[in-house]
């Protein structure tokens, strides 16, 4: 019991509410700063405690129970069951209840575990023990008590317990290393700095002398954003204030590497750390399918509405005859008669409504939601979406969009890191326009003697000697690369072999390090950081020590950054690099023209480009950039903006010294996949940062951009010589030109006889675009731009920041037609537009996992998106479409015949069925079979949708639910459950079908009727199932069998504590019965029989692509679906030969698709062929890297 | 210090360049990685029909070919059966029955008896079943099928004493509990009928009609069962209940005969067993074949004797007497003889369409399929 733990207690008590604003003060220790000083008002923080579970032992079923039922569906089928509760009900309350207690237990049960995990999880955390510093000692604690204010002691590989201030660190200069690995996924380390007035109180008893208090912002879930100010007190009364920043500041969940202790104070504790407030879900994505799943619900509970209506108005005109109403034989109760006629009539209402409520089966939300939970299973276990280097498969965050996967129209994707390999290699620079290249790379290995320098222009004078060297070293300290050092490494990165050891340099910007290295090649050796200096080694092997004055971090919107150091001899120099747009209007001089010229080549051969500038300063404006620096970090307020001035202030007037070149190399089979993609006639839009020249030429390494395919520029550059308005419309007239001639073709990205456009836009235009026009026209420049865009095959974004790559992909999205859209990229600038698209596809990249995180889907490589989209999303779309057809198909057929038979009982909602028929049949009668479809069906071998991306057109736009195929379904349900009943209807009409003579009874017909549905449906799924494995058998097979014996078992004794035995027997009497297996057989085949000669006739007459190749496949008898090009090749001369005089009265349109079918045989080939000539190329590679290394 | 573990990117690291220099993975890399079986990677073998005018021809033409016989026979056997169906409601004021179903009374002690004659221009060769119809009686109404306890029935003596309460309002009268219970049970079919041959010289002879065998087995001797097991004295067993309220007796005075009496009469079983359609039929009696020699029911002329009890004119139903042969198939009905051939010569004329279509689509589609 010490004093801390009271004071605590009674501060959670008394404290006001009122300094809870938006900043809080944080007393270091608990220690009240001296008196004089405003007064102490303790604050109230949460504890330690991190609580990721929803519920507790107590609260678990009503919560639980609360949530469950917050789902439409769920709360529908709990009103039904009240209902049958309340009112006198057709069918017993089990029939609905029972469902509806499985499926809410079901769920409950996997919610309760899964809580049960977190709660464990939780623990585990919350218990593990921390190190506080308390009077001078240090004290264990358990993490959730530790308290905001408490100072803990973390040691080496020690998780961070909460968010800190750094104070001290073992380390001299006050800085400690961290990994941010399971917070955002990079696993560089980062340095963080303490607080330079505290990193002397480096033992216990001296922090316990420290007297501080740290004002700071509210916990924001922003990781990178941190804004405070630490008050020092010492012996004199006046406070030292220093401005904190994110630098100071170790987050919860990250990880203390290489630095043996450090001494810090919490100030962010349990749900307020960042880490927890990052840890808020996302916004739940919903699929089309489940939109239009939705709709379709609404057309049935408008057809139950009416079915319960009809039947409720016919039963009153046709009980207008009392006799009618109340025969003698068959009395109403005293209590029924007093009723009032309404209340009468609203009951009978809702009793139609729960004798037909099973229309709307509770048990498709249950199927689909296991579909996709299991279904998504075989995402992650694919082997071909398994990455070696990285060591991991496709992850999937969110089962509830495979389906989308198949819909996809529009892709959105990054170009760095997601089309190509974020894998850096320095090419060249060039200083003052003249070109150096470091000779002999290879594959990130250099070879030993590659210090010497080829110079391609003629060598420089004596004042480019200078500027060369001057341009080295300013590529040397510009940056915020680290240097490693270790013994035993056999290369991470570039690991770069020195005389005595290895060392190698981490940056999470890649570009830095091939810098950096580069510049090591052409010999200027960035060394270390030490005591605030740079070391460089240069050419004459001597070192050359900068101190490190200041450094202007990198920003994607100022889109460069500066360091500011001294140099041995004394001069001040500003060093810059960044994107030639943010550096050229900054130049005064130096040569610009010779230098941009280059630059331009270099983008234009697809290189990233970035330039350098420098400028000395005199001691005065160092001074006054120092002060402009000083007071907008220490404002508390805005202090991003005032830091965004100051950095525009000091970076101005620069010398130009050069350029670099730095290539990042296309992914594996990127540009087949871009082709397969374009070829599922999906659209490709790369959104990227780079230039438009880089962007340009990866596009056309990539096949986004085709040699034929006509570019169209909407860039500053052109609104420059016109205004946006007419640049507009001349696009819009060029593309409409083209789209007037042709006879709407919806697959524009397929024609390829026709001109192919493509748009290239960058981000200062999309915002003129974008930007809401005071004369209210912008809605026109929007709309014009979309009719552009649609148009195109490809779009190149080039220029975008973050937050407009969204945007570009909201304005898809809500165009028109509202297109799915997919984003794909692999970094924390990319997470904006996978959170906004319909499905968000994240890369595992190298800069870190905040993109795969934030994704729904994860995967390796850009070249995996083509088997997740065009096999698995394509599998998954038919499956669930035929799924969610099935299921109201196979209710209605269930329910149909319950309606009609109304009309022969005086609409008295006789149930037709048995409870427990009623009970089962979506249960388990029928529920195994559809679930297995749906998780296993292919209705073309994966191989084929693979090679052939042009199938995915077919069920492009939701077309397999879309509303023709929902009301045939319907229609056939309906024409079914018609069969079923009249069929029985005439077999039991006035006369006996047994030898015997006996009579059957009512329960003989609905088992009749209810024997020939669970038959027909089964096989009618039967007949849609493609893939017909053992399991498959298994189980259409088995649940049929199944059904028959639970209906022998049902009926075959007298069952107790029951008080009806209505079906004693029915069921072996039925059986007994010749007529009535003839009666099965010949309904089952009248149902089964318009599907089969519809299928049958449409796919003769009318075959769509996928049939057209399923009957291919079938008689090559599955050697289409093994790579044999030759075959295929054969195949496709033959068809492409016969394709155009087949079928004359058909349109062009599908016999040019035959043709495209297999032109991608044939391309394929061609691929196979080109990797291997990849292949070769690689082994070159690695055979010369092998010769370096060795 | 600095020798510390470098976790995942270190590896990656070192995998792209084991990857770059030779195909072999790194151990680690291999437990992550997913197995490769025919499962998981959705490579079971499968049969992969596909429903083609080709492959569906045979069996529509196998259809038609099987279906179209079968029907014919159905139909020929529903041909040969003999029916003959009387209606005696005594609508018209010309039948004879036309007082007995307007001087109804529930209450009369006095039955109301008529005579019915009619005669069979066909000879009834084989076992001839005896069925009375009734028309317009909804027996399969809600209120009504469910208005049974089918414990009671079972011979469960605490049902006998305190029914179910979904027999009401035929759940107790006087305060005595209603066996059997429910308005199934109290609308029982009442009529006796019986019938007389008229011999060409005019005399009458009773036709034999055997009552047993007319329930089904199950239901007889399982279902349905006295209370009290094998005590034959119902009168004891039924001690404290009452009979239903439009029953003229109690259910143990149904029969004579033990065996078919209370609960397990057989009359009673038969019409507990509630019809599917308000036009209905319930078999009444067996006229057994007695010889092989004479029709069982031979040409001529016939009377049938009605004991009129049953009212039906006030909800506009009518009854029937129907006389009718049964063969394998049961009784006359043309309906799945025509559905066979018909659906038989549906799907064999769908055949020739079909084949028709493959000649002319599908072998184009297969030319253009096959290199040769």
């Amino acid at each position: 019991m010490d004093f801390n733990a009271i004071r605590n207690l009674i501060s959670r008590y008394c404290t006001g509410e009122e300094n809870w604003v938006d900043s809080r003060t944080v007393y270091i220790g608990h220690r009240e700063p001296p008196p004089g000083t405003e007064a102490y008002i303790p604050q109230r923080f949460p504890d330690n405690r991190i609580v990721s579970s929803k519920y507790t032992f107590w609260n678990f079923v009503p919560k639980n129970l609360f949530e469950q039922f917050r789902r439409i569906a769920n709360f529908y089928f709990l009103i039904i069951f009240l209902v049958q509760l309340i009112i006198d009900t057709p069918t017993s309350p089990i029939t609905s209840g029972l469902p509806l207690f499985f499926v809410i237990t079901v769920t409950a049960i996997k919610q309760g575990y899964e809580d049960w995990l977190r709660h464990k999880a939780d623990n585990a955390v919350n218990q593990c023990p921390v190190h506080i510093i308390q009077h001078g000692k240090v004290v264990r604690k358990q993490s959730h008590k530790l308290r905001v204010g408490d100072i803990v002691l973390v040691k080496e590989d020690e998780t961070f317990p909460c968010d800190l201030i750094l104070l001290s660190t073992s380390r001299d200069d006050g800085t400690c290393f961290v990994t941010t690995a399971s917070l955002d996924g990079e696993s560089s380390h980062k340095t963080y700095y303490a607080v330079q007035d505290t990193k002397s109180f480096n033992t216990e008893q001296e922090l316990d002398t420290l007297r501080a208090t740290i004002e700071c912002e509210q916990p924001q879930p922003d990781l990178y954003k941190f804004v405070g100010r630490i008050n020092i007190y010492q012996e004199r009364d006046e406070p030292i204030a220093r401005p904190l920043g994110s630098e100071n500041v170790l987050l919860r969940g990250a990880t203390l590497k290489n630095t043996e202790y450090v001494y810090a104070v919490a100030i962010y504790t349990g749900m307020e750390t960042k880490m927890a407030l990052n840890y808020q879900s996302k916004s739940q994505k919903r699929s089309a399918v489940e939109k239009s799943m939705n709709a379709f619900l609404i057309v049935y509970l408008c057809i139950l509405l009416s079915k319960a209506l009809i039947n409720t108005v016919l039963k009153y005109v046709w009980q207008a005859n009392p006799n009618r109403d109340e025969p003698w034989y068959n009395e109403k109760t005293e209590s029924e008669r007093q009723r009032h006629v309404l209340i009468r009539a609203f009951t009978d209402f809702l009793a139609f409504m729960v004798l037909f409520n099973y229309i709307i089966p509770v048990s498709m939300y249950v199927t689909v939601e296991m579909q996709k939970f299991l279904g998504s299973y075989f995402i992650t276990w694919d082997e071909e979406m398994f990455d070696d280097e990285i060591g991991e498969g496709a992850l999937v965050n969110t089962s509830d969009l495979n389906e989308e996967l198949g819909q996809v129209e529009y892709i959105f994707t990054d170009k760095t890191g997601t089309l190509t390999e974020n894998n850096m290699e320095f090419i060249e620079c060039c200083v003052d326009g003249h070109v150096y290249v470091p000779h002999a790379i290879c594959n990130g290995q250099i070879l030993p003697g590659a210090l010497g320098i080829d110079m391609i222009d003629s060598s420089p004078g004596p004042d480019g000697k200078e500027h060369e060297e001057l341009f080295f070293r300013a590529l040397c300290l510009c940056h915020t690369v680290q240097v490693k050092e270790e013994e035993t490494v056999d290369g991470i990165k570039r690991g770069i072999h020195q005389g005595k050891g290895t060392s190698f340099y981490i940056s999470s910007s890649p570009d830095e390090v091939a810098l950096v290295e580069g510049m090591k090649r052409l010999g200027f050796t960035y060394l270390r950081l030490k005591d605030n200096h740079m070391e460089i080694l240069n050419r004459e092997d001597e070192i050359e020590r900068f101190e490190l004055l200041e450094v202007l971090n990198f920003d994607s919107v100022r889109r460069r950054m500066s360091v500011i150091v001294r140099s041995g001899t004394g001069e001040l120099y500003l060093f810059c690099k960044g994107a030639d747009s943010s550096i050229f209007p900054r130049v005064i001089s130096g040569k610009v023209e010779q230098v941009r010229a280059r630059v331009e080549h270099n983008a234009v051969e697809g290189l990233r480009t970035l330039c350098v500038a420098y400028k000395l300063l005199t001691f005065e404006e160092y001074q006054d950039i120092c002060q402009l620096l000083e007071t907008a970090k220490l404002a508390l307020q805005e202090r991003d903006k005032k830091l965004a001035e100051a950095y525009d202030a000091i970076e101005r007037d620069f010398i130009l010294l050069g350029a670099t070149a730095v290539e990042d190399r296309l992914q594996d089979k990127a540009a087949d996949t871009i082709e397969s993609l374009h070829k599922a006639g999906m659209k490709v839009w790369v959104l990227t940062g780079d230039k438009m020249e880089t962007a340009a030429a990866t596009c056309y390494a990539s096949k986004l951009f085709r040699r034929s395919t006509q570019i169209l520029e909407l860039t500053t550059k052109r609104t420059e010589e016109q205004n946006l308005h007419d640049v507009l419309f001349d696009l819009s007239r060029t593309v409409l030109r083209q789209h007037g001639s042709l006879t709407r073709d919806t697959f524009s990205g397929l024609s390829n006889e026709f001109q192919d456009y493509g748009l290239i836009i960058d981000g200062a235009t999309l915002t003129a675009v974008m930007k809401p026009d005071q004369d209210g026209s912008t809605g026109n420049y929007k709309e014009i731009f979309l009719e552009i865009c649609r148009n195109c095959s490809a779009v190149l974004c080039c220029r975008m920041a973050p937050l407009q790559k969204a945007q570009i992909v909201k304005l898809i999205k809500f165009s028109k037609e509202h297109p799915i859209t997919l984003a794909i990229g692999d970094g924390a600038n990319d997470v904006s537009m996978i959170l906004e698209a319909h499905v968000g596809i994240g890369i595992m990249g190298k800069e870190g996992r905040q993109a795969a995180r934030n994704s729904d889907y994860a995967i390796p490589k850009f070249k995996h998106l083509k088997k997740m989209l065009l096999v698995h999303g394509h599998y998954y779309y038919i499956r669930i479409a035929e799924l969610v057809q099935y299921f109201f198909y196979k209710n209605v057929c269930f329910i149909f015949p319950q309606f009609l038979y109304q009309f022969f009982c005086g609409f008295s909602q006789q149930p037709l069925y048995d409870t427990a028929y009623l009970t089962l049949y979506n249960i388990s009668f029928t529920s195994l079979p559809i679930l297995l479809y749906s998780l296993i069906e292919q209705h073309i071998n994966m191989d084929i949708l693979k090679r052939d991306p042009s199938l995915y057109r077919d069920i492009a736009k939701n077309s397999l639910l879309r509303w023709r195929i929902f009301i045939y379904w319907t229609f056939l349900g309906v024409f079914d459950a018609v069969v079923f009943f009249f069929g029985a209807y005439f077999l039991f009409d006035n006369t006996t079908f047994t030898s015997n003579g006996q009579m059957f009874g009512n329960w003989t017909f609905g088992t009749l009727v209810f024997t020939v549905l669970v038959f027909t449906v089964t096989l009618k799924l039967a007949l849609d199932t493609h893939y017909w494995t053992w399991i498959n058998h298994f189980v259409i097979w088995g649940s049929l069998l199944f059904y028959v014996v639970f209906s022998l078992l049902w009926g075959g004794i007298i069952w107790p504590f029951l008080n009806y035995q209505r079906m004693y027997y029915v069921f072996m009497q039925m059986l007994s019965s010749g007529p009535a297996w003839l009666c099965i057989i010949l309904l089952i085949t009248v149902s089964l029989l318009p599907d089969v000669v519809k299928k049958v006739m449409c796919r003769a007459l009318w075959p769509t692509t996928t049939e057209r190749i399923q009957n291919a496949d079938k008689l090559y008898q599955g050697h289409l679906s093994e790579f044999t090009p030759l075959s295929s090749l054969h195949a496709s001369h033959h068809k492409a030969a016969d394709a155009h005089h087949l079928n004359p009265r058909r349109s062009e349109h599908p016999s040019k698709k035959l043709m495209y079918t297999h032109w991608g045989g044939g391309a394929d080939y061609c691929t196979f062929s080109s990797s291997f000539g990849h292949l070769g190329l690689h082994s070159a590679y690695s055979w010369g890297g092998h010769e370096t290394s060795v | 210090m600095m020798a510390s573990s470098y976790n995942a990117k270190e590896e990656d690291g070192h995998h792209s360049v084991s990857a770059a220099s030779g195909p072999s993975a790194g151990p680690s890399a291999k437990s992550k990685k997913p197995d490769n079986t025919a499962f998981k990677q959705q490579r079971l073998p499968a049969w992969q029909p596909i429903l083609t005018a080709g492959t569906v021809l045979p069996a529509f033409f196998i259809i038609g070919l099987i279906f179209i016989p079968i029907g014919i026979g159905l139909f020929v056997t529903s041909n040969n059966i003999r029916e003959f169906e009387v209606d005696y409601t005594g609508v018209d004021a010309s039948s004879p029955c036309f007082t007995c179903s307007q001087t109804y009374s529930w209450n009369s002690s006095i039955p109301c008896k008529c005579a019915v004659s009619f005669s069979l221009e066909q000879p009834f060769e084989s076992n001839v079943f005896m069925y009375y119809g009734l028309s317009n009686f909804y027996q399969n109404h809600r209120r009504y099928v469910k208005s049974r306890d089918d414990s009671q029935l079972n011979g469960d003596k605490a049902s006998l004493r305190n029914p179910s309460k979904e027999c009401e309002p035929y759940r107790s009268h006087d305060n005595k509990p209603i066996a059997p219970c429910g308005a199934i049970a109290n609308s029982l079919f009442n009529d006796t009928l019986e019938l007389f041959y008229i011999d060409p010289n005019g005399t009458r002879t009773q036709i034999p009609l055997v009552k047993k065998g007319i329930a089904w087995w199950t239901d007889k001797h399982v279902k349905f069962r006295n209370p009290g097991g094998n005590n034959f004295n119902l009168t004891v067993v039924f001690q404290g209940t009452t009979k239903p309220v439009n029953w003229r007796k109690y259910v143990y005075e149904l029969d004579t005969d033990p065996e078919n009496n209370g609960f397990v009469n057989e009359d009673f079983i038969v019409w507990m067993r509630t019809a599917a359609l308000p036009t209905f039929r319930k078999l009444y009696r067996i006229i057994q074949k007695k010889s092989n020699m004479t029709p069982t029911l031979p040409r001529g002329n016939y009377t049938l004797d009605v004991t009129y009890n049953y009212p039906v004119r006030s909800f506009e139903g009518r009854k029937r007497m129907i006389l009718s042969t049964i063969s394998w198939m049961g009784g006359k009905n043309p309906f799945l003889g025509i559905a066979y051939i018909t659906v038989g010569s549906v799907c064999f004329f769908l055949g020739v369409v079909l084949l028709i279509i493959h000649h002319k689509y599908g072998n184009r589609n297969n030319s253009a399929d096959i290199p040769n």
